[in-house]
C-alpha cells in the first residue's frame, strides 16, 4: 500500500473508504431496532421506579440465605432426582427416534450415491426425512408439554414425552449434520468394498465421529435437565413445578436453593462431558 | 475374476464438463489370477482405472464386463453384492483415527459376514487369529490391539493392505500400497500381496508409483499415460527406452520414489485428524 501512495503525483485521502457503509448499517440496524423495542414494551425504566424496585429487592432480599430445613432440602432432593428422572427418560426417547432418522437422512451412507447421482427414490426418503425432523423440532417443547398434560394428565410423564419429541428432532438434525461434515473417507471405503450399509456406520462413520457425537448429546442431556424445569411449570412435573409453587409464594430463599441445584446439575453434565471426551478421545 | 474393458472413458464426477478425461478409450482383458502392475507418471489416470474396476466409478461410454457380465447392468443390490467380490484399496488407507488395528482389519470381512456377526465382532473380534495373521505378513503383529491413530504412516498404510488379506475378494485392486514404505519394508508388502493374491487365485492389479519394484515383482506391466494405455507387456519387454518415453517430461518419477514419501516420519501421509468444534 505504501508504495502505491508514493507513486500517485497527489496524495489521496486517508480515509477508510468503507467507513460510510459501516456507519449506515450500524444506524440502519439501530432504527430497524426500534419497533421491535416496540413491539416488546420494552420499558427498563418500570425496574427502577420506587414501587417495582422496592418489591424486587424484597423478592431478591429473600434469596440469601437458601432455605436449608431438612424437610426442604429432601423434598427439592426428591424433586431433583425426578429433574434428572424426566431429562434422562426423555432423552433416551428421543434417542430411540432420533437414531434411525440420523441413519434414514445421512447422505454419506447411500450406496447409489457411490457412483455419482443419488437416486431419486433414496433422495426423496432422505428429503421427506429431514422434513419430519423439522416438523418434531419445530413445535416447542413447551407446546408439546402443554398437549402432554392434557392427554396423560398433570406429571412428570407429560415432560419425558415433550422432550423425547422436540430433541429427537434435534438431535436427529445435528447427528445428521456431525455425520456429514466429519471424514467419510472411510466410511466411502467400506461401502465400495461391498459393505451394507449399517456396516459402514459401525464400522466407518460411527468411530469416526463418536466423541462428537457424545460431546454433543450429553449437551443436549444438559439442555433437557433446564428444560423440564420449565416444564414443571405447566405442570409438567419436577424441580419446575416446586420452583413455580415457591415463586407464586414470592418465597425466594427456596427458589435460590433449587437453583443453586440447577448450578450443581449443570456442572455435573459438564463434568461429564468433559470427561467421556477425554475417554473417547 | 476375469476382466475386460473395451474403449473405456472415465471422468471423474467432480471434473468440469470442458475437462480432459481421466481415462480415454481405454480397452483390456485381464484372466483370472493375472497380477498387472500400472504404472505411468502422475495424472496418467491410474487411479482412475482402478476405480473403474472396482465399480466405483461408472465409465462415461465403452464397457466394463467382469467375469462375462456388465456389472453397471446390475441392480444395485446385486452390483453391492458384486462389489463385495472386488477389493479396492485407497492410497490413504480409510481407517478411522479411533478404531483399533484388529477392528481396522476385520472391517475387510464386512461383505462376507452378516450385520449380526459384524456387530458381535465389534463387542468382542470374532477373527482375532485371521487379524494376527494377516498383520503378520507386513510384520505389524505387534500392534493387533493398537490404536490406528498411535501408528506411524507406513504401519497405517500396512494395516489397510492388511485388510485386503482378510477379504474374500477375487480381484484386489492396490493403489499405491508402497508410497509411505521404505524399501525394505514395500519389498515385504509386494511380496506379501502378491503371495496372497496366489494362494486364493486372486486378480491383482496395482498401481506403483516405484517402476523398479513393479518390474522385479509383476509379470505383466501396464503404462499409462495421459490417460490412455502407453504399452501392455510382459515384465521382460519392458525396455528402458520404453520407460524413457513413457515418463518423458517426468523423468523425476522414473527415478525412484521421492524422498519425502518414505515411512520413517509419521508425517508421510496426511494423517487422520479428528476436527473437535
Amino acid at each position: 500500500m505504501t508504495s502505491v501512495t508514493a507513486r500517485l503525483p497527489m496524495r489521496p485521502a486517508l480515509r477508510d473508504p468503507a467507513w460510510r457503509g459501516r456507519v449506515f448499517w450500524a444506524l440502519a440496524g439501530l432504527l430497524l431496532l426500534w419497533p421491535a423495542l416496540v413491539l416488546t414494551e420494552f420499558k427498563p425504566w418500570v425496574m427502577i421506579e420506587p414501587g417495582t424496585l422496592k418489591s424486587t429487592l424484597k423478592f431478591l432480599g429473600d434469596f440469601f440465605p437458601p432455605k436449608v430445613e431438612p424437610d426442604f432440602l429432601l423434598l427439592v432432593a426428591r424433586e431433583t432426582w425426578r429433574t434428572v428422572a424426566i431429562a434422562t427418560a426423555g432423552m433416551a426417547l428421543a434417542l430411540l427416534l432420533a437414531l434411525p432418522l440420523t441413519l434414514l437422512s445421512v447422505r454419506v451412507l447411500s450406496v447409489s450415491a457411490l457412483s455419482g447421482r443419488m437416486a431419486g427414490v433414496p433422495a426423496t426418503l432422505r428429503q421427506l426425512v429431514r422434513w419430519l425432523l423439522i416438523v418434531l423440532r419445530s413445535v416447542p417443547e413447551l407446546i408439546w408439554a402443554l398437549i402432554f398434560v392434557r392427554v396423560v394428565g398433570l406429571g412428570p410423564t407429560a415432560g419425558v414425552l415433550a422432550i423425547a419429541l422436540t430433541y429427537s428432532g434435534m438431535l436427529g438434525k445435528v447427528y445428521g449434520e456431525i455425520l456429514e461434515s466429519g471424514e467419510s473417507h472411510a466410511t466411502v471405503s467400506l461401502l465400495r468394498n461391498g459393505s451394507g450399509r449399517l456396516q459402514a456406520f459401525f464400522y466407518g462413520l460411527l468411530p469416526q465421529n463418536a466423541a462428537e457425537l457424545t460431546s454433543y448429546s450429553v449437551y443436549r442431556w444438559e439442555c433437557a435437565i433446564r428444560s423440564s424445569a420449565v416444564l414443571g411449570f405447566v405442570g409438567a412435573g419436577g424441580l419446575g413445578q416446586q420452583m413455580d409453587a415457591s415463586m407464586k409464594m414470592f418465597n425466594g430463599a427456596e427458589v435460590s436453593t433449587m437453583l443453586l441445584v440447577f448450578m450443581a446439575l449443570v456442572w455435573l453434565a459438564d463434568q461429564a462431558s468433559a470427561w467421556l471426551r477425554k475417554a473417547l478421545g | 475374476m476375469n476382466i475386460r474393458l473395451d474403449k473405456v472413458s472415465a471422468r471423474h464426477p467432480a471434473a468440469k464438463r470442458d475437462a480432459a478425461a481421466a481415462l480415454r478409450d481405454v480397452s483390456l482383458k485381464v484372466s483370472a489370477g493375472e497380477q498387472i502392475a500400472v504404472i505411468g507418471p502422475s495424472g496418467a489416470g491410474k487411479t482412475t482405472l482402478l476405480h473403474v474396476l472396482g465399480c466405483a466409478l461408472l465409465p462415461s461410454s465403452g464397457s466394463l464386463q467382469l467375469n462375462g457380465r456388465d456389472p453397471w447392468r446390475l441392480p444395485r443390490g446385486k452390483l453391492q453384492l458384486l462389489r463385495g467380490e472386488l477389493f479396492l484399496a485407497p492410497q490413504v488407507p480409510p481407517l478411522p483415527p479411533r478404531q483399533r488395528v484388529v477392528t481396522a482389519v476385520l472391517a475387510g470381512r464386512l461383505p462376507h459376514i452378516g450385520l449380526w456377526q459384524s456387530l458381535r465382532s465389534l463387542f468382542y473380534p470374532t477373527a482375532i487369529a485371521q487379524a494376527d495373521a494377516a498383520l503378520a505378513r507386513f510384520d505389524l503383529s505387534d500392534k493387533l490391539f493398537a490404536r490406528v491413530d498411535r501408528l506411524s504412516g507406513g504401519e497405517r498404510q500396512r494395516v489397510g493392505l492388511a485388510r485386503a488379506l482378510v477379504t474374500e475378494a477375487s480381484l484386489l485392486l492396490v493403489d499405491e500400497p508402497l508410497s509411505a514404505l521404505d524399501p525394505t519394508r514395500g519389498q515385504l508388502a509386494i511380496a506379501s500381496l502378491t503371495q496372497a493374491a496366489r494362494e486364493r487365485g486372486a486378480t491383482l492389479v496395482s498401481t506403483l508409483h516405484h517402476v523398479e519394484m513393479a518390474l522385479q515383482n509383476f509379470p505383466r506391466i501396464i503404462g499409462m499415460r495421459d490417460g490412455e494405455l502407453a504399452f501392455d507387456l510382459p515384465a521382460a519387454q519392458v525396455t528402458p527406452e520404453r520407460l524413457q518415453a513413457l515418463y518423458a517430461q517426468h523423468l523425476h518419477e522414473l527415478t525412484g520414489p521421492a524422498r519425502e514419501a518414505l515411512d520413517l516420519p509419521a508425517a508421510a501421509t496426511p494423517p487422520a485428524v479428528m476436527q473437535c468444534r
